[in-house]
């Protein structure tokens, strides 16, 4: 079994990282957003740093949902999909295999570019740290969320809009908490570690929860 | 191993594709699927594999590994080849081969019908006819080339029931034959085969399940 979940990682790794694949496009995607929000916004630093940290969680988001309706849509497309539920892998875990290669191949260096884009924002060090961290805790989970999405519109010709209706208010806690702690460094009302442990938790849950969601849908999908 | 089918009925959209169908598939035995288009012998083939539900009657499997489903025992090869046009042929079989082998706690309770041992990638291309593709991307491929390379993934993890949808499609002679022998090799181990076709497989002692004109039992 742990063969079967090491050579699915390494697959949907190599098919993110190689050319036209989902990973530089969410990315760049990010880098785009947030170079032109200052732009928008003007030369008020002050108003800059204090909603950085949103800004940066947004774009995170925009970006995460970019690429997540293809997760399960080409292996669809191509019959992968068919072969996968009949594995011996149980699909259940396939879910979290795939979601979890997704999250490494796109989500990790946005988490990791963050800081530096955040100087673009006028965040302070500690602003970027926790701005970084709340990332980190918080982008599996709409990795998995997506997740969810992305199996419910697998058999859908077109399905990123319905994806992103069906999957954009699910991640609006996510989304609250995730600013409300990276926030706490800029001013913010809250202090840091009580909106970090609610963001961890819904990770968990989403991590518990999702891939059990997803291979329902999927399953359900065949019939 | 045995695949025993009692009085299926399948159906898709809405409508009855057929019913009341019954068949037995031994070891060593081959089962063609042959009629006319949209007869449903994609769907008698999606239902074995379990990607399509039944709409009446059962489908069992005796003798096989009982902690596996239908599905888990067998080697689906659809229309699609199932092949990332990113990845080269290595990396596609290779990822298939520890995708669909068997558990290995499994594996010693099924070797009563364990076929033989699965070939490496380079060997079941080779086996194909298709030697010096191994390290190019997919998606630099024929169409032909391609299917070669589904097929290729039927040898690199051992699964005894073979269920094929037009296998032949966009192989040129060469490799017919090539494929046919490998499809004998299969059946002389002990395996079992279920394949719809259009195109004539050269096996002896085939069984015909022809679909469409009247309900036929075996």
């Amino acid at each position: 079994m742990r063969e079967a979940a090491a050579a699915l990682f390494l697959r949907e790794w190599r098919i993110a990282r190689r050319i036209g694949g989902s990973a530089a496009t969410g990315l760049v995607f990010f880098l785009i957003l947030v170079t032109l929000i200052p732009f928008a916004i003007g030369p008020d630093l002050k108003l800059l740093a204090r909603i950085g940290p949103a800004i940066l969680w947004i774009a995170a988001l925009l970006a995460t949902l970019l690429g997540v309706d293809r997760l399960f849509q080409s292996d669809e497309d191509d019959g992968s999909l068919d072969l996968l539920t009949t594995a011996r892998l149980p699909l259940e875990l396939t879910v979290l295999v795939k979601c979890a290669a997704h999250w490494t191949a796109s989500a990790l260096p946005l988490v990791i570019a963050s800081p530096l884009l955040g100087l673009m924002l006028a965040l302070d060090v500690k602003a970027l740290a926790l701005s970084a961290a709340t990332l980190a805790v918080g982008t599996p989970a709409l990795t998995l969320i997506g997740a969810i999405g992305a199996a419910l519109t697998v058999s859908l010709r077109r399905g990123g809009l319905l994806l992103a209706i069906i999957a954009l208010p699910l991640t609006i806690p996510v989304l609250i908490f995730g600013v409300a702690a990276a926030s706490a460094a800029s001013g913010g009302p809250t202090p840091f570690a009580t909106p970090f442990l609610a963001l961890c938790a819904l990770t968990l849950a989403a991590l518990a929860g999702a891939p059990f969601a997803a291979a329902a849908a999927l399953r359900h999908a065949r019939e | 191993m045995r695949l025993r089918a009692s009085n299926i009925a399948v159906e898709r959209g809405g409508r009855r594709l057929f019913s009341n169908l019954s068949f037995e598939v031994a070891r060593g035995e081959a089962l063609l699927v042959v009629g006319p288009n949209g007869v449903g012998k994609s769907s008698l083939l999606r239902a074995i594999v379990g990607l399509l539900p039944l709409a009446d009657g059962t489908l069992s499997c005796e003798g096989g590994d009982p902690d596996a489903s239908l599905g888990e025992e067998a080697h689906y090869v659809g229309h699609a080849d199932a092949l990332k046009g990113v990845l080269t042929a290595r990396e596609n079989l290779e990822f298939w081969a520890a995708m669909l082998a068997p558990f290995p706690s499994s594996r010693a309770e099924a070797g009563k019908v364990a076929v033989k041992s699965p070939m490496k990638a380079a060997q079941a291309l080779d086996r194909l006819g298709l030697p010096r593709v191994l390290d190019l991307p997919v998606h630099a491929l024929s169409a032909g080339q391609k299917r070669r390379v589904a097929l290729a993934r039927i040898l690199v993890a051992e699964r005894p029931l073979w269920i094929l949808d037009e296998p032949l499609t966009a192989l040129d002679e060469a490799a017919e034959r090539l494929f046919a022998g490998v499809l004998r090799e299969h059946l002389a181990a002990g395996g079992l085969l279920v394949a719809a076709t259009h195109a004539a497989i050269d096996l002896a002692g085939a069984i015909q399940l022809r679909l469409g004109e009247a309900e036929v039992s075996l």
